[in-house]
C-alpha cells in the first residue's frame, strides 16, 4: 500500500482532491481522506500543500498547518505515519467481545507477533484496534485492508492471514 | 417513470444478496453467472434479476431468493447456478437440496409471512423496501411508492402542513433521545438566519447498532426523498448526509441515489416543476464515535476536530456554519415519507399511544439468531429473545441485556417483561437508546463487560472537557484493577461518585452516559463485583484475577 512518497506525488494528489472537493471549509476532511487513501497515511508535507489551497482569509476561510495537524490526528481512519503493507483492524467493542472476540484478538496477536498499535519489523502487518464497525451480526469481526471477515474463531486466524502475501 | 417498468411479463424475481459479506464471498460472480444462465435458457423476458442489500446478518451468504415462491437458497456457489436456473426458473421446481437452513425468521421471509398474517409482530415501515428492491434502481423505488410523498408535499401541502402532519403523527427521533421531530423542525423554521440546512446523521457508530447501515444500503432513495421533504418543510435548500467512513457500500449507494434523483429532476433545481430547489452533499466521516453527537458532527463537516460545542445555542438556532440547522437520524427520516404518504392517523395505529410507530432493533449476542427486526413499539424483551432470537444459544440462562449500545442501560433478566417503549423504560430507569439489544448469557462476567465498555469510552472521549477525559480513564483504571483482583471495596464508592460527576457535569452525551453501564452493574450485580475484590474470584472465570499467595490471605 505504501509507495515512495515524493513531493511531486503529494502535490498532484492534493490538487486532484481539491479539484473534486473544492476549497470550502467542508472540504478539509474529504481532502485529508483522499491523501490518506493515496499514501496509506498522511505525510507531514501534505499539510502545508492543503493549507495553501484552502486558506483564503478574504473568503473567511482560515486554516493553519497546526489546525490541519489537529484534525488529522483526531480521526481514527487517518494515520500520520506509514503502516504495514496489510492493515488488520480488529473490532474491540462489546458485541464482538461477548461473542468470542477476546479469544480472537489473542490469536491475532500470537499469529502476527505484534501488539495492538504496532507494525511488524518486516513492514508486512499493522494491527489496529478499532471501535464498532457496524457488522455486529456476524461478530467477532476484523478487517484486513478492505476485506471484512466475520464469525471468526481463533483457529481460523492462521488460515485467514495466510491469504495475504 | 413508473410506467416504463412493466411487470406484466415478469413471472419470477431473483434476488441476489449483495451486502459486504456476500460480495466478499463471490456474490458478484454468482450474479453474473445468473445473468449468463438466464440468457442461455432464454428467460430474460420472464425473470427479473436484481441485487438486494442484506436485511439481517446470516452466515450462509450469498443468499439467492426466488419470488413468488419465497424460496431462500444459500450459500449459493457458482456450481449451483445452472441447476437453480434450469430446475426452479425454467421448470418451476424448488430445489430442496440447495435451500438455506432456516434458523429463524429471516427478515425477508418474516416480511412475507406477516403479510399473510402468520407471523406475529414484525411490521415494516422503515424497512418496507429494504431487501425487496434493487437499491441502485430509481425505477424500483418509484414502483414501490417512492417519491409519492415528495410529490404530495410539494404540490398539495404547504411547508407548515408538512410539519403539522409529522407533529401530529407523533414521530420521535430514533437516534436515541426521542425528541419530537415535528417540534424540532418548527424551531428551525422560526429561527432567524439564512440559509438553513438539513443534516442527516448517518454517523451510526454506537456499538451493536447497524440499523442505519441497512436502511442506507437497502433503501437509499428513501433518505434522499425524506431529506428533500424536510428541506421543503423548514425552508432549506441545502442538505448534508454525514455518513461514517466505515460504511463504503452505503456511501456508494447514496452517491448513486443522489445522482439518479438529480438526473430525473427529483433533486436539484425546480423539483417536480415547482419553485423548490434542494441539493444534497454526501460527506464521509473519518472514524470518530463522538461525531454522532450532533454538534460534533457539525464541527466535523466544518473541517474541525469532532468536539461537541457548548450548548445552548442548539443546532436549530446555531448549527452548520452558524445557521439554523435540523439534524435528524437516518431512521427518523425514513419514517417521514410513509407518514406524508399515508397520513398521521395511519401512523398512529402502530406502537403505543405515547410512543408511536415501529422501532428497528438489532439483536446481538448469545442468542440463536442475530440480526435485525422492525417491530411496533412496546414489544417485550422476552418476546424478542424467544420469537426473533429463537431462544438463548446452547440453552444458557439469560443474565442481562445491554440496550442501546455502549452508552445504554444494563437491564437484568427481571425486566424482560417490561414493554419496550420510550415511556415505560424511562420509568423503569432504563433507556431504549439506539435500538441495539446485546443479549448476554450467564457466561458473561459483568466486570469484564464493564472493562470493555470503559475501554471504549476512554478511547473515544474527545478530550474537550475534564470530567469525561479524566473520568473515563479513572473509571477504566478502577475496573481494570477490580478485574485483576487488586482493588479495594472503597474504590467502588469512588467509581460510583466518578460516574455521578461525569453524568452531571460532562459537556455532551458521551460523558453523561459513559458511566451508565457501570452504574447499572453496581445496582444489579454488586455482589458479583464485590466477589472479585473480597474473594479474588471471578465467578464466571473470565477475569485475570491474580492468585493469592498464602501470605496475602493473612492480611
Amino acid at each position: 500500500m505504501n509507495q515512495e512518497v515524493k513531493e511531486l506525488d503529494i502535490v498532484s494528489v492534493v490538487e486532484k482532491a481539491i479539484e473534486e472537493h473544492g476549497t470550502r471549509r467542508d472540504a478539509v476532511i474529504p481532502v485529508l481522506s483522499e491523501v490518506n487513501r493515496a499514501f496509506g497515511f498522511i505525510p507531514a508535507e501534505a499539510l502545508p500543500e492543503i493549507r495553501r489551497r484552502i486558506h483564503e482569509p478574504d473568503e473567511g476561510v482560515f486554516l493553519a498547518d497546526s489546525h490541519l495537524y489537529s484534525v488529522a490526528s483526531f480521526y481514527q481512519m487517518f494515520s500520520l505515519h506509514p503502516l504495514g503493507r496489510h492493515v488488520v483492524r480488529f473490532c474491540e467493542s462489546a458485541p464482538c467481545h461477548v461473542q468470542g472476540g477476546r479469544q480472537v484478538i489473542k490469536a491475532l496477536q500470537d499469529e502476527l507477533g505484534i501488539k495492538p498499535g504496532e507494525t511488524s519489523a518486516d513492514k508486512k502487518w499493522s494491527l489496529i484496534m478499532t471501535s464498532c464497525l457496524g457488522i455486529c451480526g456476524v461478530g467477532p469481526v476484523f478487517i484486513v485492508d478492505e476485506d471484512v471477515i466475520g464469525n471468526v474463531t481463533p483457529d481460523q486466524v492462521h488460515e485467514i492471514l495466510a491469504r495475504y502475501q | 417513470m413508473a410506467e416504463t417498468k412493466s411487470r406484466k411479463s415478469i413471472r419470477m424475481m431473483v434476488l441476489v444478496s449483495s451486502d459486504p459479506v456476500s460480495l466478499e464471498r463471490g456474490a458478484g460472480e454468482v450474479f453474473r453467472k445468473f445473468q449468463e444462465e438466464i440468457e442461455a435458457f432464454d428467460l430474460s423476458e420472464e425473470v427479473s434479476l436484481t441485487t438486494i442489500a442484506d436485511v439481517g446478518c446470516r452466515e450462509d451468504v450469498p443468499l439467492v431468493i426466488v419470488y413468488p415462491d419465497a424460496a431462500v437458497y444459500g450459500p449459493v456457489g457458482m456450481d449451483d447456478v445452472h441447476i437453480l436456473v434450469e430446475e426452479h426458473l425454467k421448470k418451476g421446481r424448488v430445489v430442496p437440496g440447495l435451500l438455506a437452513v432456516m434458523h429463524g425468521p429471516l427478515p425477508e421471509i418474516a416480511w412475507l409471512n406477516s403479510r399473510k398474517g402468520s407471523l406475529p409482530a414484525q411490521k415494516r415501515i422503515v424497512l418496507e423496501r429494504a431487501g425487496l428492491v434493487n437499491p441502485e434502481s430509481l425505477e424500483d423505488y418509484v414502483v414501490y411508492d417512492g417519491y409519492k410523498a415528495l410529490g404530495k408535499a410539494l404540490t398539495q401541502m404547504t411547508p407548515a402542513e408538512v410539519i403539522a402532519e409529522v407533529d401530529k403523527a407523533g414521530l420521535q427521533g430514533r437516534g436515541g433521545a426521542g425528541f419530537p421531530t415535528g417540534r424540532k423542525w418548527s424551531f428551525v423554521v422560526s429561527a432567524p438566519g439564512e440559509p438553513k440546512y438539513v443534516i442527516c446523521n448517518a454517523d451510526e457508530s454506537e456499538p451493536g447498532t447497524f440499523k442505519d447501515r441497512l436502511i442506507l444500503e437497502g433503501d437509499p432513495f428513501s433518505i434522499v426523498e425524506a431529506m428533500t421533504i424536510a428541506g421543503y418543510a423548514v425552508g432549506a435548500h441545502e442538505g448534508y448526509i454525514y455518513i461514517r467512513g466505515e460504511y463504503p457500500l452505503a456511501y456508494k449507494r447514496l452517491e448513486n441515489a443522489i445522482h439518479m434523483a438529480e438526473a430525473q429532476n427529483l433533486l436539484g433545481e425546480h423539483i417536480f416543476g415547482t419553485q423548490f430547489n434542494f441539493h444534497i452533499h454526501l460527506h464521509a466521516g473519518a472514524g470518530a464515535y463522538i461525531c454522532g453527537e450532533e454538534t460534533a458532527l457539525i464541527e466535523s463537516i466544518e473541517g474541525k476536530r469532532g468536539m461537541p460545542r457548548a450548548r445552548p445555542p442548539y443546532p436549530p438556532t446555531f448549527g452548520l456554519f452558524g445557521k439554523p440547522t435540523v439534524v435528524n437520524n437516518v431512521e427518523t427520516l425514513a419514517n417521514v415519507p410513509p407518514i406524508i404518504r399515508n397520513g398521521a392517523d395511519w401512523y398512529h395505529q402502530f406502537g403505543s399511544p405515547k410512543s408511536v410507530g415501529t422501532k428497528v432493533y438489532t439483536i446481538l449476542g448469545n442468542v440463536n439468531f442475530t440480526g435485525l427486526i422492525e417491530v411496533p413499539m412496546g414489544i417485550t424483551l422476552r418476546e424478542v429473545i424467544d420469537i426473533y432470537g429463537k431462544g438463548m444459544k446452547n440453552g444458557a440462562r439469560l443474565k442481562l441485556v445491554q440496550t442501546g449500545g455502549s452508552s445504554g442501560s444494563i437491564v437484568p433478566a427481571s425486566l424482560q417483561d417490561t414493554p419496550m417503549d420510550f415511556e415505560s423504560w424511562r420509568s423503569a430507569g432504563a433507556s431504549l437508546g439506539s435500538g441495539a439489544l446485546l443479549i448476554c448469557d450467564e457466561h458473561t462476567c459483568v466486570v469484564d463487560l464493564a472493562k470493555v465498555l470503559m475501554q471504549f469510552f476512554r478511547f473515544e472521549c474527545c478530550g474537550k472537557c475534564t470530567p469525561c477525559r479524566v473520568g473515563t480513564q479513572r473509571s477504566y483504571d478502577i475496573v481494570s484493577r477490580i478485574s485483576e483482583g487488586k482493588a479495594s471495596l472503597d474504590e467502588l464508592e469512588v467509581l460510583q461518585k466518578l460516574g455521578e460527576h461525569m453524568t452531571e457535569v460532562s459537556n455532551c452525551g458521551l460523558g453523561q452516559t459513559a458511566s451508565t453501564a457501570v452504574r447499572d452493574i453496581l445496582k444489579h450485580f454488586r455482589a458479583e463485583v464485590e466477589e472479585h475484590i473480597t474473594s479474588h474470584n471471578c465467578p464466571v472465570g473470565v477475569c485475570p484475577v491474580a492468585e493469592l499467595t498464602p501470605a496475602q490471605y493473612l492480611v
